[in-house]
């Protein structure tokens, strides 16, 4: 995760409490993510542990989502610490995650593994986004703006963490800080 | 300047005078733990981090314990414990507990403490969201990714935040129906799933100090299903006398200053509390057992870290002694030690096995993390269609035990045995 300072993209919209055992269902946890091909496939089971009534996150016969951004409500993530979860919406093609709020493991492997933003809303924006809606991010100015009307909503600062990030994740922030060679 | 005991532990972890809520520190770790489903992962970053000749920064602090995916004929799955076989040779770890041979022991959040590798007022790191399991004898015990285990693996550190600490104080004369697992779920049915996200659970009080070392575990293994960080309860001359019974290694144990100050303090008396569920699919869906038992059931479950311990098992024999299952009754020993007291425990006369054939459960499985989390399609006890399922686990979020459409209750191991004889959600006071 590199310094980026946009991210636009066609966003997908969850609930409260997505748990990792939707992002990703424990029989793919035989994949290793640091093998590559199994990090694809892990990338193509994203959020298939969703009930059959969502609309598809990765289109059928498609290996890759066409939803670059994830709108969702509250305690998105919780569950399990499966680094699988964040690793493989990064691996289909998730840029950013906008939530109300993050399990902690869940929201510190993101940051960790630099697979994909874990921003905060500081509003339900849940309920102003459908699938498919076009959306764009700046990351400067931590804003999300809905591209047909035009509407801006603000987003939390990253805080402490935002170094971490910054650096592409614990290693390199690691690395910067003298911590590691 | 007070502080509770996750924070001692960090600040002496961080080799600071005092640490406060929010700060941000780097800690010495003393124990890391890790299983086959993130195992591998993390050999794998810990390989491209520091290299393919890097060794472990303390062979001694690092701890394989597979126990997710070992009775499946599924190829992956035993790639992987191939992968930790190797590198625990590689490495010459001396704590690898390797499935089939004899230092197998089941699921790793019983093995660790029985073990010897929870020590009171240390840190340990699991790459797993229930090692919050270990805070029950007083340690800081925390679940973490595979890239941060990585970290810890090649450097023993890592870079933490201070958690608030919210504090439970349970009192109150615990009636024989009332486990741990009906006080956590209480617990977390009144804050909510994210009621302690980033917080330290600090369970205190007459009833935890009466309570045995595994039912405390129950409790604090279940801290993450509210979003805790860690759970905690103070070492006392029990942990302590456990402990010791486990390792010869020092220890310090560390206590809450008595004037400590806390993000926010939980009165409970059980006394009034009666046995109850936690409803699909959320681990906060509170419902007192008696109110739900309009609830058919299909399939009933014995078993994991914080439901398959002797003290489960025993729990569960003292409904089923004299009674029939009416339902697929799955049981499940969470190490090979509780496998081997289903045997040498008994209930007026009759061991624990013989109760249970007798019951007309199905054959007790080897020990291992088994349908808990679902698992490949052969896992024993993987729930299938659309049955409705009661289980002694942890979590009940939809696809848990593997099929999407089998929704999971959540209870004691006293309501889930009730319940397997009547084939509804009974509560277990029908039975005692
Ligand atoms: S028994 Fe269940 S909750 Fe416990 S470690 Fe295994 S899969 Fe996780």
């Amino acid at each position: 995760m590199s310094k980026i300072k946009k991210i636009t993209g066609k966003v997908y919209v969850l609930e409260d409490n997505i748990d990792t055992d939707l992002i990703i269902p424990a029989i793919y946890l035989n994949l290793v993510p640091t093998i590559p091909e199994e990090y694809d496939k892990l990338g193509s089971y994203a959020l298939s542990g969703l009930p059959e009534n969502f609309d598809d996150f990765i289109a059928k016969g498609e290996t890759k989502s066409e939803f670059t951004i994830i709108i969702a409500g509250r305690n998105f993530g919780c569950g399990s610490s499966r680094e699988h979860a964040p690793i493989c919406l990064g691996a289909a093609g998730t840029i950013a995650i906008v939530a109300e709020s993050y399990a902690r493991i869940f929201f510190r492997n993101s940051v960790a593994t630099g697979e994909v933003y874990p921003l905060e809303s500081t509003e339900r924006l849940r309920d102003k986004f459908q699938n498919g809606d076009l959306a764009e991010i700046d990351m400067d100015n931590a804003t999300i703006t809905k591209t047909d009307t035009n509407e801006t909503f603000q987003l939390k600062s990253l805080g402490a963490v935002a170094p971490v990030i910054e650096a592409g994740g614990i290693f390199e922030y690691a690395r910067k800080e003298g911590m590691i060679t | 300047m007070s502080m509770t005991i996750t924070e001692k532990i960090i600040a002496k972890a961080a080799g600071c005078e005092h640490v406060q809520p929010d700060e941000n520190v780097w800690i010495n770790v003393d124990i890391l733990l890790t299983h086959d489903i993130c195992g591998p992962g993390t050999i794998g970053v810990f390989k491209r981090e520091f290299g393919d000749t890097a060794k472990v920064w303390d062979k001694n602090k690092v701890v394989i314990i597979p126990d997710h995916y070992i009775y499946t004929k599924d190829e992956k799955a035993h790639r992987n414990v191939d992968t930790l076989r190797d590198f625990a040779k590689e490495q010459d770890l001396p704590y690898f507990y390797d499935p089939g041979t004899i230092s197998y022991k089941g699921v790793c959040h019983d093995a660790l403490p029985q073990e010897g590798h929870v020590r009171p007022g240390e840190v340990i790191f699991g790459t797993d969201s229930h090692t919050c399991t270990h805070g029950a004898l007083g340690a800081f015990s925390s679940g973490i990714g595979n890239t941060d285990a990585g970290f810890v693996m090649g450097t023993g550190k890592l870079l933490i935040k201070v958690p608030k600490t919210l504090r439970f104080n349970i009192n109150g004369e615990k009636p024989d129906y009332i486990t741990g697992k009906d006080i956590i779920l209480r617990i977390i049915g009144d804050i909510g799933v994210d009621g302690a996200t980033y917080c330290a659970m600090e369970f205190r009080g007459d009833t935890i100090s009466k309570m045995s070392i595994e039912e405390r575990m129950t409790i604090c293994n279940m801290a993450i299903e509210a979003g805790g960080k860690n759970g905690i309860i103070e070492p006392d001359d029990k942990a302590i006398e456990y402990i010791k019974s486990k390792t010869g290694q020092p220890f310090e144990a560390l206590y809450s200053d008595p004037d400590c100050s806390v993000e926010k303090d939980y009165d409970y008396d059980v006394s009034s509390f009666v046995p109850c569920i936690a409803e699909p699919h959320l681990p906060s869906k509170y419902a007192p057992a008696s109110e739900r038992s309009d609830v058919k059931i299909d399939h009933a479950y014995i078993g994991s870290c914080t439901g398959g311990k002797i003290t489960d098992f025993i729990m569960a024999a003292k409904i089923l002694k004299g009674n029939r299952v009416s339902v697929d009754t799955f049981l499940v020993p969470a190490t090979v030690e509780v496998a081997e007291g289903l045997i040498t425990e008994s209930i007026d006369g009759k061991s624990l096995v013989e109760i249970f054939a007798e019951a007309g459960c199905i054959d007790i499985a080897p020990p291992s993390c088994a349908a808990c989390l679902g698992g490949p399609e052969d896992t024993f006890g993987r729930t299938k269609n659309n049955e409705v399922v009661i289980s002694t686990t942890n979590r009940n979020f939809i696809g848990r035990m593997g099929s999407k459409d089998a929704p999971v209750y959540l209870a004691s191991p006293l309501t889930v045995a009730a319940s397997a004889i009547t084939g509804k959600i009974t509560d277990p006071r029908n039975f005692m």
